[in-house]
């Protein structure tokens, strides 16, 4: 499960969504606080916003904090913005994570009213808080000012899997979480999907199928005709 | 004046079509461009795909990067408005929570309902699937056979356009020559698992699919689909020149601009609209089929969603296609002295028998499949190739332990990166980031692939709906109470999906530590979450055995007739879609038959 899946094969998220909203068939309004406490969901921060309903604009292009204000304290969006370009640092022509928007897109999710992000708003702002005073204990200044030595080191330390109840914990936790929110931020935008080698979404006159070298070098052949 | 108001609706029409989607769209066209006044009347809103589809957007463009929620549940960009497991002011209940025992009602409150996002597989019933108690005593027979749909499915599939090839494989019916569209190439990793897939005894073929893979043949299909009619032709022909073929990008989910798919609004409505023939109402729920003393149906009562207030509509005969368990509320709430339990339900069996098909897949990432070089995967949209029930003969010599067989989908490919992928495969039990995780993305991205189970469902007393006794929707109308469960056929056709896509999965050379859970329960997904719901008012042979006759005419009330799935008595592992719209067809003709008779 390591892979983008295609746009058509959400059904099982679908439902997983579905579901962690308290099966909201029940429920006159699937969107309160009351359907993820349902859920089982941890009480959350609360967030006083409404999601986007059910029939949005779907053409209209959206900008992070249309439909819900964004929540990030100044000192939130700082120490979120270092993290995300240590995670998809620039490197070879291909931008920072920063550069791609991916900070908004950490503060519109975190900042939501539906029940994933709910959840994360809760790991994501504690996690930040917490990765700032480990950096001021460690290098004596906030991760926006410790070196690019010390924020890799600390890094590095939350990237292994702590054990249970260990001081990192919950700090290694919250990075892999982070780690995926950024890259799902990078690799949904035109520049992340072209670093990945994603060339569609262009029309063509024809659909040719895979190379033909490239079927020969698996070994695999196209003998059907169709 | 094709879109009128509850003020303006008139009451010189021939037929109430109520709903628009497969089944009201396939009804509403037949009969117009036959030369009926038809009344559509729809819940939802007006949609127009042409101007309301975001063809190219990308996820950044959308909230949350497009991910799925309670409002959107399958991702922002997905064609449904209005609808989902959940509608604001609609509930639905169950009568148990506990695990295997939930229906999900999937509802679009649209123009053109579920069609506008569904997923374009359109598959033939075969010869078995209408005759399944003969052949293993469970479940029931249908009324009619193969041979009484097959013109149907013809002109089904000539209408709408449908991609695929004539393979002759046991009980999945070829189409005449020339009806079929070609299928598109199959994609990498649609080719490894077709090779390894072989080695194992696995069929994998071109699917069939409602895309245009090259543009209709406006000049021959007209006529015969509408002999000596040519206004019809004409209206046909033009309307055909008006949809473009796939140009290969952009997910079926999301609805088509270019009308290069089938939507209800994007083929069936719009001819139909041209005949002026065709009224449509939106935002009118409709509340009852109301009938005289006599017992006739005589139309539909109403909500004006905007208003709240209530209209009646008068016609010769009604065909309801809300969509088999809104056709079953409807009718149980169409309660009167002559039909005190809820209209054409003297055999008490309306609500009875719902069923979904059967869910469950498995994938894995394929290093054959890694650090490819990049190509174009988009293709239709879609699957290209699928898997149809191979196992007849083992399964009838009672050698699988369950009675009934699946289809299988495939996802594989470099599609558009989605909010819900992962990135980085965390080798060594490290959160990867920085150069590494990019590296891993890369190398993976693309190299996933994953089977869907699609199987079928046979119909049980314990699955069923009613009307809630306690509680009503915004407006007022009594809302549905389910009842839901699987038998051990379905569940031990899961454990056989889970097992045989294991298999594969590693033929394929995928080395995972994950294997899947024995247990079918664990891996069958709820019911109603396929979105194939089925039943409620099967077509049977008798009055007391059935709630319509073998051409979906209730037994009771000779001008209402179901277009949708509620009449089929059997659920077979092929999508309902293509089905649905061939018996609505074969309805129409019957109610077109029926008046020019003086009978209705």
């Amino acid at each position: 499960m390591h892979t983008p899946l295609p746009e058509r094969m959400d059904r099982r998220l679908a439902i997983k969504w579905m579901l962690a909203a308290g099966a909201g068939a029940m429920l006159a309004d699937p969107f309160s606080l009351a359907a993820s406490e349902a859920a089982g969901t941890p009480a959350p921060p609360a967030v006083p916003a409404r999601g986007y309903g059910i029939d949005p604009d779907l053409v209209k292009p959206y900008t992070p904090g249309d439909y819900w204000p964004l929540t990030f304290t100044d000192a939130e969006r700082r120490t979120s913005t270092v993290l995300s370009d240590v995670i998809i640092p620039a490197e070879g022509g291909w931008p920072a994570a920063s550069s791609v928007g991916v900070p908004d897109f950490l503060d519109e999710w975190v900042s939501a009213p539906y029940p994933s992000s709910v959840a994360d708003r809760k790991t994501i702002t504690e996690g930040l808080a917490w990765i700032e005073a480990e950096s001021s204990q460690r290098f004596g200044k906030g991760l926006s000012d410790a070196s690019g030595d010390q924020r890799a080191s600390l890094c590095m330390d939350l990237s292994a899997e702590a054990p249970a109840n260990s001081p990192l914990e919950a700090g290694s936790k919250f990075f892999k979480r982070l780690r995926n929110l950024v890259a799902v931020g990078y690799y949904t935008t035109p520049v992340g999907m072209k670093d990945l080698g994603y060339v569609g979404n262009v029309p063509l006159a024809r659909f040719e199928g895979p190379p033909a070298d490239l079927v020969a070098k698996l070994g695999l052949t196209d003998e059907v005709a169709w | 004046m094709p879109f009128v108001t509850p003020d303006s609706v008139s009451d010189k029409y021939d037929v109430i079509v109520v709903g628009s989607g497969a089944a009201g769209g396939q009804s509403a066209y037949t009969l117009a461009m036959e030369g009926a006044k038809v009344l559509m009347i729809e819940a939802g809103r007006t949609y127009d795909p042409r101007s309301e589809t975001p063809m190219f957007q990308t996820p950044d463009q959308a909230p949350l990067r497009g991910a799925g929620n309670p409002d959107k549940p399958f991702g922002y960009y997905d064609a449904t408005i209005d609808g989902g497991w959940s509608v604001p002011g609609e509930p639905y209940t169950n009568v148990s929570t506990e695990r295997g025992r939930k229906f999900m009602w999937w509802r679009a409150r649209m123009l053109g309902g579920r069609t506008n996002h569904w997923g374009r597989i359109s598959l033939r019933n075969g010869p078995y699937d209408f005759k399944p108690r003969s052949r293993d005593g469970l479940g029931f027979d249908w009324p009619i056979g193969y041979e009484d749909v097959a013109p149907y499915y013809d002109k089904v599939e000539m209408l709408v356009g449908v991609y695929g090839t004539n393979e002759g494989l046991e009980n999945t019916p070829n189409s005449p020559e020339g009806v079929l569209l070609p299928p598109p190439k199959a994609r990498i990793g649609e080719l490894l698992a077709r090779q390894r897939g072989r080695g194992i005894g696995i069929p994998v073929i071109p699917a069939h699919r409602a895309v245009l893979s090259r543009p209709l043949d406006f000049r021959t299909i007209p006529a015969k689909l509408h002999p000596g009619n040519a206004k019809a032709q004409k209206v046909l022909a033009e309307d055909m020149q008006n949809r473009a073929a796939c140009f290969w990008a952009t997910a079926c989910g999301r609805g088509c601009s270019i009308r290069a798919n089938y939507q209800s609004t994007t083929v069936h409505i719009p001819p139909a609209l041209a005949t002026g023939n065709l009224d449509i109402v939106t935002g009118a729920m409709a509340r009852e089929v109301t009938v005289d003393a006599a017992g006739k149906a005589t139309g539909v009562t109403y909500v004006d969603k905007a208003t709240g207030r209530e209209h009646h509509a008068s016609a010769r005969a009604v065909v309801l296609a809300a969509s088999a368990c809104e056709t079953v509320r409807l009718l149980l709430n169409s309660k009167s002295a002559l039909f005190p339990d809820g209209l054409a339900n003297s055999s008490g069996l309306v609500g009875k028998y719902i069923m979904d098909t059967v869910g469950a897949s498995w994938g894995g990432n394929i290093p054959l499949l890694e650090d490819l070089p990049p190509h174009n995967e988009d293709g239709a949209g879609g699957d290209h190739v699928y898997t149809p029930w191979w196992l007849y003969k083992e399964q009838l010599a009672g050698k699988l332990g369950f009675a009934r067989g699946y289809h299988v989908e495939f996802t594989t490919g470099r599609q558009m990166p989605q909010a819900y992928g992962t990135y980085g495969n965390d080798t060594g039990g490290r959160t990867s980031y920085g150069s590494r995780l990019k590296e891993e993305a890369r190398r993976h991205y693309g190299a996933y692939v994953s089977f869907t189970g699609r199987g079928e469902m046979i119909p049980n007393k314990d699955s069923y709906c009613e009307i809630d006794p306690k509680v009503v929707d915004k407006w007022g109308i009594p809302v549905l109470r389910f009842t839901w469960k699987w038998s051990e056929h379905e569940i031990r056709q899961v454990a056989h999906m889970q097992r045989t896509f294991a298999d594969w999965i590693a033929a394929m050379g995928c080395v995972s530590k994950n294997t899947p859970s024995a247990d079918g329960s664990r891996a069958i997904e709820p019911g109603g979450s396929i979105i194939h719901e089925v039943g409620g008012t099967l077509m049977g042979a008798t009055p007391s055995t059935s709630v319509t006759n073998s051409w979906s005419q209730a037994w009771d009330v000779k001008n209402v007739f179901v277009a949708d799935g509620g009449v089929f008595p059997s659920n077979a592992d092929k999508n309902p879609t293509l089905t649905i719209m061939a018996l609505a067809w074969r309805t129409a003709d019957r109610i077109l038959d029926e008046m020019r008779r003086g009978n209705i």
